[in-house]
């Protein structure tokens, strides 16, 4: 029928079985290559790819981790944490962008008092780093204020309450200044290598030792690891990876000493130091006048900063003791008379005469309050505070050998440089030499050059010097442990929580001055005397003090301020272990303001509970 | 008695042995068993590769490829009681239904993702290109027969490659170059079961090498653009699958994972995390066997491939056994097609082939995929009973 002749059943003719096996054949060959590579993946690769499987899927949210503590070097805790209430907007419950999520913004901004557009900042900030954890609107807020939020959920939508850790100075404002404050890490300093493996919203140390130290505060945050889909949404919450807390910090701080200094400083701006003068500790170190540094716990608004810093409110968060450079008066004595020593340019028993002036090319250079010592050498020109004797030390040194005897010096002693303490901020100072008024000059940023009366201003403390306490200690801590230039640092090691020593900090000493065990001895009975003997600038302060002590008063004065007292004293004489430098800014004489305070902060050092509050004013009147 | 009842025995026995066995009975039953076996495997992969795919619909995909199994089982069964001869008087037929099809498409096809491929019926989205894999085969087998007296020329192999090219650019343009390559597969496939001479292939193999030579790098050097850049970029990120992990190469990193993870066992369907979380793309059509390779692992695989295996092994014995020559080719068409689908898919999700967009039969969702095959099946059964029947009567002849 339709069948044609063409299409008859064929013979399985041996052409077509051929060509039937060829198919068979590459069917086999193809299954072959399939099961092998199978094999491939599944038996001999399939841990591979089950690991890459199981990454796939997995987020990370971060869980913050407690930085460590920062204890004092009795274990007294200066520095914990605490749980505060953060409030936080939930990315995957957050309103749609627009009106919805500009009403929660203005809602959350009344609530807790901060403006709209800074939330959402913010937040998009918070949320662009880590896509699905909670974006922190606000820290630390107040109990009533997170129970409204929380008993009004309907009108924040997306607004979680989350504990987190916050840090918290139990002391408060005793030793603020050393501690520094934590905050979140800033996009500039996600560059920097010491930040590495912080992420964005990571609170790190904004000064301080806190600053310093961070690597080893710094815990490790854990993480909840989050099952998402290609797409980013979650499916589910997997394990928990526990946070670890940062190391414990030990400072060679005192608390009672450094509660005592802040203390005796009073109503004083200034700054105070307590460091051993052989190593280097430092005991106590503060500035008034101080701040909380737990309002840092929170964001801290713009008019609160200003408050901190402006110079009306005396700045609380500048740190004097190390940050604020002043001329020094007379305890800069110190520095002219070991580099007079040591150059040649006087001995410990060479005498001069003070008529209570001295008259250079005409310009009359006088004693404090009119007073004239007669005849004297060094280790009573130091107990007397002679500036005359003094002056005249400046003058020959202005012309001897190459003029800069004090300046080298000064230099040799720590002033005009970084002490290199573990804080951050140092400020350096200046030694004003003839080069360096000679430039200004030049540059007619003066109105005169160098003359030899500003080497007779620098002899005695004065003029172009500016210093700051702790360079101070550090000069009188290199000559009291007989020429060892220490490095001042307050971290004394790193530990676990339970105290256990992981890593000792111990900083090599700078350098080695030489200086003569005479010259020495000389200027050390001199600084006893000024604190023990009759006529000594601050004998009244220190006569009934239990342990020997050596000091020098310093009264600076300074352009449209009153005087600024300066003292600093070593104990126990004749191989003190300890030096305090104090200064207080319009505190008038030496003997007046900053040597009381020094005999309290010795006090302390020596455990004298009785001296620790007794204010023993002196009635010296020297520079 | 005793003779009565012998001569009622052998009445019975010959009146026995003149009943024509009914359909079912001349079925393949292997066929059957490969073809019900992956099916049960493709509902069963699709159930659980797609419980979250639609919210509140866990069922959605498993319900409907079950339902297209069904159909197309039923469509196989009709089929397998038509003489598949008939369909060589309708080649011009066929040939214009299927041309008409594809313009059809063009013009009234439905675009999804920049590609028309599809024609929206009211219950149905009929993928023509699919559909008119079978129609070519009928077709084109009925061609090669008709030029089967003068197949040492060269002109009836070009012939024969022109009518299939014609369809295959049609479906290549939709875009649709999976289903265009299955158009180009079967022509050579048919001459080749019909006994074309070995340099006519090695002839059409230049072709093709120069071919390829000129759509992959000469054509783009010249600025003219035979293939979209992304089927181009498919074609060509097997080589190199971590090039470019955010676009064709991420398909097949996730595609190679999910199979790795499988491991031996496999991780069970709740485990599953490339296909239960998406990372695994076109989880229920293209890449199905890579949810067969994580869920159910290499035995998983295995058993799939098995039944792949015996789905072939019974094509081309069925090719062997057919009743004429148009039996014959049309089993070979649908062995090649079965092959190449088969071996091109796999190969893709392992990695050892381009990602070309062609379905795995039987086993990725889809109707027009499943129906196509169920025929292509109800073709094969079908020249399983013809020869089955001409076998009987033969039989019967020679017996008298």
């Amino acid at each position: 029928m339709y069948l044609d002749s063409k299409d008859r059943r064929p013979a399985m003719t041996p052409k077509l079985a051929l060509r039937v096996a060829i198919i068979g054949g590459l069917a086999l060959a193809m299954f072959a290559v399939v099961f092998f590579r199978l094999w491939y993946l599944q038996v001999l690769s399939g841990d591979r790819y089950l690991a890459e499987a199981n990454d796939n899927q997995v987020r990370e949210v971060k869980v913050p981790a407690p930085r460590g503590e920062i204890v004092d070097r009795n274990g007294q805790v200066l520095v914990d944490n605490r749980v505060g209430l953060a409030v936080k907007v939930t990315p995957d419950k957050l309103p749609a962008e627009g009106e919805a999520r500009d009403q929660l913004y203005r809602r959350l901004g009344d609530v807790l008092g901060l403006k709209p557009p800074k939330i959402e900042k913010g937040v998009d900030e918070q949320l662009e780093e880590q896509p699905f954890s909670a974006a922190t609107v606000e820290q630390d807020v107040k109990l009533p204020l997170v129970q409204y939020i929380l008993e009004h959920k309907e009108q924040f939508p997306g607004a979680t309450v989350e504990r987190v850790f916050l840090r918290s100075y139990p002391h408060k404002k005793i030793g603020a200044h050393l501690f520094g404050t934590v905050g979140e890490v800033t996009q500039e300093q996600m560059k920097d290598e010491r930040y590495r493996g912080v992420a964005l919203g990571d609170r790190v140390g904004q000064g301080g030792v806190e600053y310093t130290y961070d690597r080893f505060l710094r815990g490790i945050n854990g993480a909840t690891r989050l099952q998402v889909d290609a797409l980013g949404t979650l499916r589910g919450e997997g394990a928990v990876k526990e946070p670890v807390q940062g190391k414990q910090l030990r400072l060679s701080v005192d608390f009672d000493v450094q509660q005592v200094g802040q203390q005796a400083l009073g109503d004083y701006r200034g700054g105070f130091v307590a460091m051993d003068v052989k190593n280097g500790e430092v005991l106590a170190l503060g500035s008034n006048p101080s701040f909380d540094p737990n309002q840092f716990a929170r964001v801290v608004k713009p008019s609160d900063f200003k408050r901190l810093t402006s110079e009306d409110n005396g700045a609380p968060l500048t740190n004097r003791a190390i940050q604020s450079v002043y001329p020094t008066g007379s305890t800069f004595k110190l520095i002219t008379a070991a580099a007079a020593l040591e150059e040649g340019i006087t001995t410990p028993t060479e005498t001069q005469v003070d008529g209570g002036s001295l008259n250079v090319g005409g310009q009359v250079f006088q004693n404090a309050g009119g007073a004239a010592y007669g005849t004297l050498a060094l280790p009573k020109a130091l107990q007397v505070s002679s500036d005359v004797f003094f002056y005249r030390l400046g003058q020959e040194a202005n012309s001897a050998g190459d003029g800069l005897a004090i300046q080298r010096w000064a230099e040799r002693l720590g002033f005009g440089q970084e002490t290199g303490i573990d804080l951050p901020g140092e400020a350096t100072g200046l030694v004003p030499s003839p080069e360096w008024r000679n430039r200004l000059y030049k540059k007619e940023l003066t109105d005169r050059p160098w003359s030899v009366g500003d080497n007779i201003n620098l002899s005695v403390g004065q003029g172009d010097l500016q210093a700051d306490p702790l360079q101070l200690a550090v000069a009188y801590a290199t000559v009291a442990n007989g020429g060892t230039v220490v490095t001042p640092h307050l971290a004394q090691r790193v530990e676990d929580s339970g105290g256990r020593a992981l890593q000792e900090f111990d900083p090599s000493s700078q350098r080695k001055v030489s200086i003569d065990p005479a010259n020495r001895q000389a200027i050390m009975s001199g600084l006893r005397a000024a604190a023990n003997a009759p006529g000594g600038t601050s004998t009244d302060v220190f006569k009934d003090f239990p342990v020997d002590v050596a000091g020098k008063t310093g009264t600076a004065e300074r352009n449209g301020q009153e005087d600024q007292s300066w003292y600093v004293a070593l104990a126990p004489y004749p191989n003190p272990r300890y030096v305090v430098a104090v200064t207080a800014e319009e505190g008038g004489f030496g003997a007046e303001t900053a040597a009381p305070a020094a005999r309290r902060i010795l006090a302390a050092l020596f455990d004298l509970k009785k001296e620790e509050d007794k204010v023993v004013e002196g009635s010296s009147r020297t520079r | 008695m005793q003779a009565a009842s012998l001569g009622t025995t052998v009445k019975e026995f010959r009146q026995a042995g003149q009943r024509r066995p009914g359909v079912f009975q001349r079925l393949d039953p292997l066929l059957i068993l490969a073809a019900l076996g992956l099916v049960v495997c493709s509902v069963y992969t699709i159930g659980t590769a797609t419980v979250d795919d639609i919210p509140g619909d866990p069922r959605h995909y498993m319900l409907r490829q079950a339902i297209y199994c069904a159909v197309g089982l039923g469509l196989m069964l009709v089929l397998a009681r038509i003489d598949y001869s008939r369909f060589r008087e309708l080649r011009l037929g066929l040939y214009g239904v299927l041309l008409g099809l594809l313009a059809l498409t063009m013009l009234v096809g439905t675009t999804t993702r920049g590609a028309k491929r599809v024609i929206d019926l009211p219950f149905f989205e009929v993928q023509t290109s699919e559909l008119g894999k079978v129609i070519l085969i009928l077709a084109l087998a009925a061609f090669v027969i008709d030029g089967s007296r003068r197949l040492s020329e060269r002109e009836t192999t070009s012939r024969i490659i022109l009518v299939a090219l014609v369809p295959a650019l049609l479906v290549i343009a939709q875009p649709d170059l999976g289903s265009g390559l299955v158009y180009l597969v079967i022509a050579p496939a048919l001459l080749f079961v019909a006994g074309t001479k070995w340099t006519h292939f090695a002839a059409l193999g230049g072709i093709l090498a120069a071919a390829i030579a000129i759509v992959l790098i000469a054509a783009p050097a010249v600025g003219v653009e035979v293939l979209k850049p992304y089927q181009l970029d498919r074609l060509t990120a097997f080589v190199h699958p971590s090039d470019d992990p955010q676009e064709q190469g991420y398909q097949l990193n996730q595609s190679i994972t999910a199979i790795g993870a499988g491991q031996k066992t496999g991780r069970g369907a709740e485990e599953a995390t490339q296909t239960k979380l998406d990372f695994l793309p076109e989880h229920h059509t293209d890449f199905v066997f890579s949810v067969v390779g994580e869920e159910f692992g290499f035995m998983g695989a295995a058993v799939v491939l098995s039944l792949y295996a015996l789905l072939i092994w019974r094509s081309l014995r069925i090719l062997t056994m057919a009743k004429n020559l148009y039996g014959a080719l049309i089993a070979g068409g649908i062995t090649a097609m079965l092959m190449f689908q088969l071996f091109v898919n796999v190969g893709m999700t392992i990695g050892i082939m381009p990602i070309t967009g062609v379905t795995l039969p039987l086993m990725s969702y889809g109707g027009s995929s499943v129906i196509t095959t169920f025929l292509a099946l109800g073709l094969l059964q079908s020249i399983h009973v013809q020869a089955r029947d001409t076998a009987a009567a033969k039989g019967r002849e020679s017996f008298a």
